[in-house]
């Protein structure tokens, strides 16, 4: 990963544009894929890579908050959930819209991160990862009580959903690039996001809240509004996530699944963007690979991480630090 | 042109009292120095007028508006803005992004998701044009963290500068500041004179009797005399109180 | 409806004194050393894993119990000393990073050598039985003697928070800690011995829990999150708020999990009742947290917001 990261510190700008060249290579390599897995004639990976571009959404909404807003949110997870969930939830009631599901789950998103982001915000550090984690596990709870949708079995689904009345998604391949088209469009966004004037408060406050509120900003609307953008964008990876499992599962919303997410946002370079796109597919790749090597795969993947937290000079943060990319306490 | 009107300020950390009953009247225009011994409260002070810190009693205004329970973003958008003892910036950002953000804080909405801010020439001129006025404008594309001490100074002054003050409450401006570069740095915030109510902090006498009109003096968080500088400096409680310190003399 | 509410109330009040066991160690490692330590679970799986391992040697609950102690003071230190005195200084994202790489190292070393399947520990036989309540009611003498253990283990710490040396740095250390450096304090050799005694009383919690629990890979999961839960709202250092907010934790989770759907009735028809009461039922703790911490962010007892 250390090719889309290791970019000199300078300004913001040039620094950005390298970024983006780094993910139009990545978009490139993706829609490659396909085609490539079906001439080595194991479509099987279509399927996975799906699942990766999926969480590569969300590891790229979470780095919107974590590595631009300094905010350790241990509950992403949560959206995926309700991305997921919106999809069951609605086609139970025969909607299979995917415009449709897409827009029941970010406004359950929404809702639960105004909320919740509203009284985790009142807090910091230590405090805000906890609270964000333990809001993610009542999250997890409710879905497990709901029974109607199967509670802790996950609810199948019976087909994928349409797109505009067209069932595109039927296909693997369809569904890839749809995922991979949603992939782009929310990268464009997050983007676009960081470069504005919106960005830049957001950015400023994670260098220095006590500055931002000395030149008249108060800090807590930012996060707040940033913390709801980074939550519905969640929920797209968890919309295409059901649909690429055609099952939904409160599993999904485990809060190891949090901290998978917070792995592949580190892994591939926290406040980059680009980074956590190759760090959601360096991670499952990694899974992927210790487990067919291993039933035990967890327990490398464990040590690897222990290890790369232990034996990087200061940790992954400090090797980012150096970088001019992000901040650490004191 | 507005003033600044302090009435029975308090402020207490457990038994101690860093701020006591402390009222100050700043004239509109007027650059009025607190000055006192080293733990006077002076940025106790200032944090309390800033909305830094919470007060445990009195009032704050500016102009007619009682801005005693605002906090202190609220404050900034009425017009009373802080510059830190410590330089306080945004160290990955450049010179011109620090003060741009300020110039961002009253020019429309911070509420815009897209549109390049870079590019923002509103933004860009005015935040440069505050550069200007404190002598950093070539030092604008520089990163935050790469500049001097001197050239830090400096920048807290553009950043106060971009947020559009009326009363501007600077907290020691020369702070570790030598030599030539305080005299022109005197010199320049002489230029403000005039143009928006000052609050300053120094520690530096020259500087102090160079800029203001006033003096009040702090000690043990009381203010102990107000005046023009030269009746403060004669004034013999004032002497008592600095007994040992020779700045004064 | 009486003795359910009795029995039930009881049941929350030992899950509580287990819950402050583990969240007594949890609050002092944040609160003195601002460390977050996702693995903290691991240990109360571990103890539970260790006792059922030596209960199971000796033939003996007792000699289990005597032999885990010094088994979880070896874990702790062997824990701190190879990785978590590496985190003190790093960002709470390494910290989350690393520890959370420890609780997957744990949980599937636990598969490795133990098994999946669930292990179960014998009740000693002195303890087994219940005793008559009031009424009809009887209540197993093991739990109550959790309970007993438990509050002796809080009486304890709470003396020696309070009335000790050691508990007086601790105190200094939770509200500055760079007081504690300033006397002259090797703060490292107090940071090994506040997280070895954190770990003890997890693994000590499950310990006391495995003969009424079955012994599995999942059971340190879900107390960390309500050990969080509790750490956060009785206020993060606190041992006085970890106590009341293990209390106030476990007796809602108990309680209302069972009464919530029972009074929910009271207000909505029997079918809507069941529906809300099934989701409320759970989600109760998240609630009492989310309220708590509305109105005040630091929690009840915390001086750091």
């Amino acid at each position: 990963m250390s090719d889309l990261t290791a970019t000199a510190p300078g300004r913001a700008a040039p620094r950005m544009a390298g970024r983006v060249k780094a993910a139009i290579i990545l978009f490139i390599l993706f829609a490659l894929m396909p085609p490539l897995a079906s001439a080595l004639d194991d479509p099987f990976y279509v399927l996975i890579g799906t699942r990766i571009l999926a969480y590569a959404i969300a590891a790229l909404a979470l780095d919107l908050i974590l590595g631009y807003g300094a905010m350790v949110s241990f509950g992403h997870a949560a959206y995926l959930g309700f991305g997921s969930y919106a999809v069951a939830i609605l086609s139970s009631y025969g909607i299979n819209d995917l415009g449709l599901q897409l827009l029941f789950g970010i406004t359950l998103s929404a809702v639960f991160a105004l909320i919740t982001g509203a009284i985790s915000l009142r807090t910091q550090g230590v405090y805000f990862i906890m609270i964000t984690l333990a809001f993610g596990q009542m999250a997890f709870f409710f879905f497990i009580s709901l029974s109607a949708y199967g509670g802790d079995d996950g609810y199948g689904l019976s087909e994928r959903s349409t797109l505009m009345g067209i069932d595109i998604l039927q296909s693997d391949f369809g569904l890839y690039y749809v995922t991979l088209a949603l992939l782009i469009a929310m990268f464009v966004l997050c983007h676009r996001i960081v470069m504005s004037r919106f960005g830049r408060v957001l950015t400023g406050i994670r260098e220095n809240p006590t500055r931002m509120e000395a030149i008249g900003y108060s800090p807590f609307r930012y996060q707040l509004t940033a913390f709801i953008i980074s939550g519905c964008i969640t929920s797209v990876a968890g919309v295409l996530l059901a649909n690429q499992a055609q099952f939904v599962s409160p599993a999904f919303m485990s809060w190891h699944r949090s901290g998978e997410l917070i792995v592949m946002v580190v892994l591939g370079g926290v406040g980059t963007l680009t980074g956590p796109i190759g760090g959601a597919v360096a991670a499952l790749l990694l899974e992927e690979w210790l487990g067919a090597l291993s039933e035990h795969w967890r327990l490398w993947f464990g040590i690897f991480l222990v290890l790369m937290v232990l034996f990087s000079p200061r940790g992954i943060t400090g090797v980012l630090e150096r970088m001019g990319i992000v901040r650490t306490r004191q | 042109m507005t003033g600044l009107d302090v009435k029975n300020l308090s402020k207490s950390f457990g038994a101690l009292k860093v701020t006591d009953d402390v009222s100050l009247r700043v004239e509109p225009g007027e650059v009025h120095a607190i000055i006192g011994p080293n733990g006077a409260g002076k940025t106790t002070l200032i944090s309390q007028l800033s909305g830094q810190l919470a007060s445990d009693a009195g009032s704050v205004s500016i102009g007619d508006r009682d801005i005693t329970h605002l906090s202190m973003p609220e404050r900034v958008k009425l017009g009373l803005a802080r510059s830190f003892q410590i330089t306080s910036i945004l160290p990955g950002f450049t010179a011109l992004e620090n003060v741009a953000l300020a110039v961002q804080a009253r020019r429309g909405s911070s509420f815009r998701f897209f549109g390049n801010v870079a590019g923002e020439a509103e933004l860009n001129e005015a935040a440069m044009s505050a550069l200007a006025e404190a002598g950093l404008d070539d030092r604008a594309e520089v990163l935050a963290k790469s500049l001097s001490h001197g050239e830090h100074r400096r920048l807290e002054l553009a950043i106060a500068l971009a947020t559009d003050p009326k009363v501007l409450l600077l907290d020691e401006p020369l702070a570790g500041v030598g030599g030539e570069d305080a005299e022109a740095f005197v010199s320049r915030l002489q230029t403000f004179k005039g143009r928006f109510t000052m609050v300053l902090i120094e520690h530096d006498m020259d500087a102090v009797f160079a800029l203001a009109d006033r003096v009040s003096v702090l000690v043990y968080g009381k203010l102990i005399a107000t005046g023009k500088p030269e009746d403060v400096r004669s004034d013999p409680a004032v002497r008592a109180a600095y007994l040992g310190e020779e700045e004064v003399a | 409806m009486m003795n359910l509410f009795v029995l039930q109330l009881l049941n929350g009040v030992q899950l509580g004194v287990l819950l402050f066991l583990i969240a007594a160690g949890l609050t002092l490692v944040f609160g003195i050393m601002d460390v977050i330590n996702l693995a903290h679970g691991v240990l109360y799986m571990v103890g539970a894993y260790l006792i059922a391992t030596f209960a199971a040697a000796t033939g003996n609950f007792w000699w289990g119990l005597l032999l885990m102690l010094p088994a979880a003071v070896l874990v702790g230190m062997v824990l701190e000393f190879v990785v978590m005195r590496r985190l003190y200084a790093r960002s709470h994202l390494d910290q989350v990073l690393a520890t959370f790489g420890l609780v997957m190292i744990a949980s599937e070393a636990v598969k490795m050598i133990w098994g999946t399947s669930p292990l179960s520990v014998p009740m000693p036989e002195i303890l087994s039985g219940a005793v008559p309540l009031m009424g009809p009611l009887k209540y197993p003498v093991y739990r109550i003697a959790v309970i007993v253990a438990g509050l002796a283990v809080a009486v304890g710490l709470f003396v020696l928070v309070n009335y000790t040396r050691v508990g007086m740095l601790l105190r200094a250390g939770a509200t500055n800690r760079s007081t504690v450096s300033a006397l002259g304090v090797d703060i490292n050799r107090l940071f090994s011995v506040v997280f070895t005694l954190g770990a003890v009383l997890a693994c000590l919690a499950g310990a006391l829990v495995a003969p009424i629990l079955s012994v599995d890979t999942g059971m340190g999961e879900s107390v960390l999150i309500l050990t969080f839960v509790v750490v956060v709202i009785g206020g993060i250092g606190s041992i006085k708020g970890a106590f009341l907010g293990a209390l106030l934790v476990a007796i809602v989770d108990t309680v209302g999990g069972v009464f919530g759907p029972i009074w929910l009735r009271q207000i909505l028809d029997p079918a809507a009742a069941g529906q809300v009461g099934r989701v409320l039922g759970p989600m109760l703790v998240y609630i009492l947290m989310a309220v708590i911490l509305f109105a005040k962010p630091a929690g009840l007892f915390g001086r750091r917001a």
